[in-house]
């Protein structure tokens, strides 16, 4: 039974007043907050058995072998991938999509062939293709959006053509909490000879993933966003797209021999993780996993759907307040606003005075905002802690806000 | 201080009324001006500043943008402080409006500072004081060329 209340007890961060307001933190798109679980398992591996991995003698190595090694099973059984070399730890999904668009794209590429993205990307789903078309010859391609902020199939058939060599998209839109059908168009993909690569930043957090049901070749997420630590997130790949990779940072822990004119690479996964990697933020992320498991991926979602619900009814109450995107049953728990006659920056403020947390800007997704016909909107998102009392403070604080700037413009 | 009168301090009436009704908002003919323009990439705010610049002085300045109240007023404010000054008066009076918005010792002597003064409101709000320097930064930036 999922128990919000019991929820929030594991998330200290939560327990205290802003600006003389309880807490009501909903910024959960930009990053989540971690519970008591990952905070110690971060702090037993700091404390207890910090080593270097995969080179150590000594029992810490082992241990800290063990731990890292054993987040890469957590994060392959958590989007059920077929093999776990297909799991490669990145710094997040920034740079997981930059492997993709360096290591893949640049290298397979030539003029004239396509890349079909929409316009509701992230900046880190733009501008490493926008990289590759220059230094390819390559073309963006952009499917349009509909009214409401989704696509439709129809227009992906039109966009993806036989020249068509990647699609790439978001699996849920961080402004617009749209979720796209990255299943269907992976097949309208595949049918072309393309490849479908999903930026699952927004979904991983609050949905069951499976890899394998969507055939997905690439699916890029982060921890952070997921109550696992920054720093930290993975790529998927199919095993046979990888192996035919060269790997992206080249250095330490990569290598399978060096000389002084020559070197080898090591076999998947390591060829993709020079350095020594990311450890402490994988056994956090996998502890993360653990806790997402056992509340219950779907239950998550269900608690977010009914909070969404919830807030963009009790918004129909103000004309004023603009909403952005799909209707409640069709978006993930990403609710994008303007007020009317007032600038989100100041909204935002406004919120931020009553304890209420939301973030205000483009969202790192400029041509949306553009697509939107503004500059900047408000944002708040929800996750599994939070309640419809949280939704409540908002609401009341959005009232605050154009009281406030209502009052001043009145003179 | 609580947090309503910390609010009030940031959105003073003289803010608002610069907000509502900027000064200098136009465009100056580009033959006789400067243009510069200057974005806060982190929040999407932009500013469009002509400055006419003629023996040193600034005869003119204008400016188009979107942004925020702080931003905005800012920019009304801006302009109009830079009127009829020199070069050398309107970089150090933007160098004392750095100070003041960071929050340090500012000399509010020298220059009649008049509205600008406001904006020291934005100190207590640390998040708001790239909003306030854009049109700033945007002078800075045409005046040293």
């Amino acid at each position: 039974m999922f128990d919000v209340q019991k929820v929030r007890e594991q998330f200290p961060i939560l327990h205290q007043e802003v600006n003389g307001h309880p807490l009501v933190y909903l910024d959960n798109s930009a990053t989540s907050q971690k519970p008591i679980q990952v905070i110690e398992a971060l702090e037993e591996y700091y404390n207890s058995y910090n080593s270097n991995v995969h080179r150590g003698v000594h029992t810490l190595g082992s241990k800290a072998t063990d731990g890292y090694e054993g987040a890469r099973d957590r994060v392959q059984s958590f989007i059920n991938a077929k093999n776990r070399e297909e799991i490669i730890f990145t710094r997040g999904t920034t740079t997981a999509l930059n492997i993709v668009a360096s290591s893949y794209a640049k290298a397979k590429l030539n003029e004239g062939d396509e890349i079909v993205l929409t316009p509701m990307e992230h900046h880190s789903n733009i501008i490493p293709w926008q990289q590759v078309a220059k230094a390819t010859g390559a073309v963006l391609k952009y499917i349009p959006l509909q009214p409401d902020g989704t696509i439709s199939l129809e227009d992906v058939e039109e966009t993806v053509t036989d020249k068509t060599k990647i699609v790439t998209m978001v699996h849920v839109s961080n402004v617009l909490g749209t979720m796209n059908p990255v299943k269907e168009v992976g097949e309208i993909a595949h049918n072309h000879g393309a490849i479908m690569i999903v930026d699952g930043a927004q979904s991983s957090p609050h949905k069951k993933i499976d890899v394998q049901d969507l055939n997905c070749d690439f699916f890029a997420f982060s921890a952070h966003k997921m109550c696992g630590p920054t720093g930290i997130g993975a790529l998927y790949g199919k095993k046979e797209l990888l192996d035919d990779m060269e790997p992206f940072e080249f250095g330490g822990e990569m290598i399978d021999e060096v000389g002084l004119y020559e070197s080898t690479w090591k076999e998947l996964p390591y060829k993709f993780e020079g350095g020594t990697p990311i450890i402490g933020g994988a056994i956090g992320f996998a502890k993360a996993i653990d806790y997402l498991e056992e509340i219950g991926l779907e239950n998550i979602e269900a608690h977010e759907k009914m909070l969404v619900q919830y807030a963009m009814d009790r918004l129909t109450e103000h004309e004023d307040v603009e909403v952005y995107g799909p209707p409640a049953d069709q978006r993930a728990g990403i609710l994008t606003f303007n007020i009317k006659g007032v600038h989100p920056h100041d909204v935002a403020t406004v919120l931020d005075s009553q304890g209420v947390a939301v973030r205000a800007g483009h969202h790192c997704a400029r041509p949306l905002m553009n697509w939107l016909g503004c500059t900047a909107t408000a944002r708040a998102s929800f996750y599994l802690y939070n309640t419809k009392s949280d939704v409540d403070a908002f609401v009341d604080a959005l009232v605050t806000a154009k009281e406030y700037f209502g009052d001043v413009y009145a003179e | 201080m609580s947090m309503q009168s910390n609010l009030d301090t940031l959105y003073r009436q003289v803010i608002m009324d610069h907000y509502k009704n900027p000064r200098n908002r136009g465009e100056l003919d580009e033959n006789d001006a400067l243009t510069i323009n200057m974005n806060n990439p982190s929040c999407g705010d932009r500013i469009q500043l002509h400055l006419q610049v003629e023996n040193d002085q600034v005869v003119d300045a204008k400016f188009t943008g979107e942004g925020c109240s702080i931003s905005l007023s800012s920019a009304s404010m801006m302009t109009d402080t830079v009127k009829g000054k020199s070069i050398e008066e309107a970089l150090e009076i933007s160098g004392i409006f750095s100070e003041m918005v960071q929050g340090k010792e500012y000399d509010d002597e020298k220059y009649d500072l008049g509205d600008i003064e406001a904006l020291q409101g934005v100190t207590k709000f640390p998040a708001r004081i790239k909003c306030a320097t854009l049109a700033w930064k945007a002078m800075e930036k045409g005046l040293d060329e």
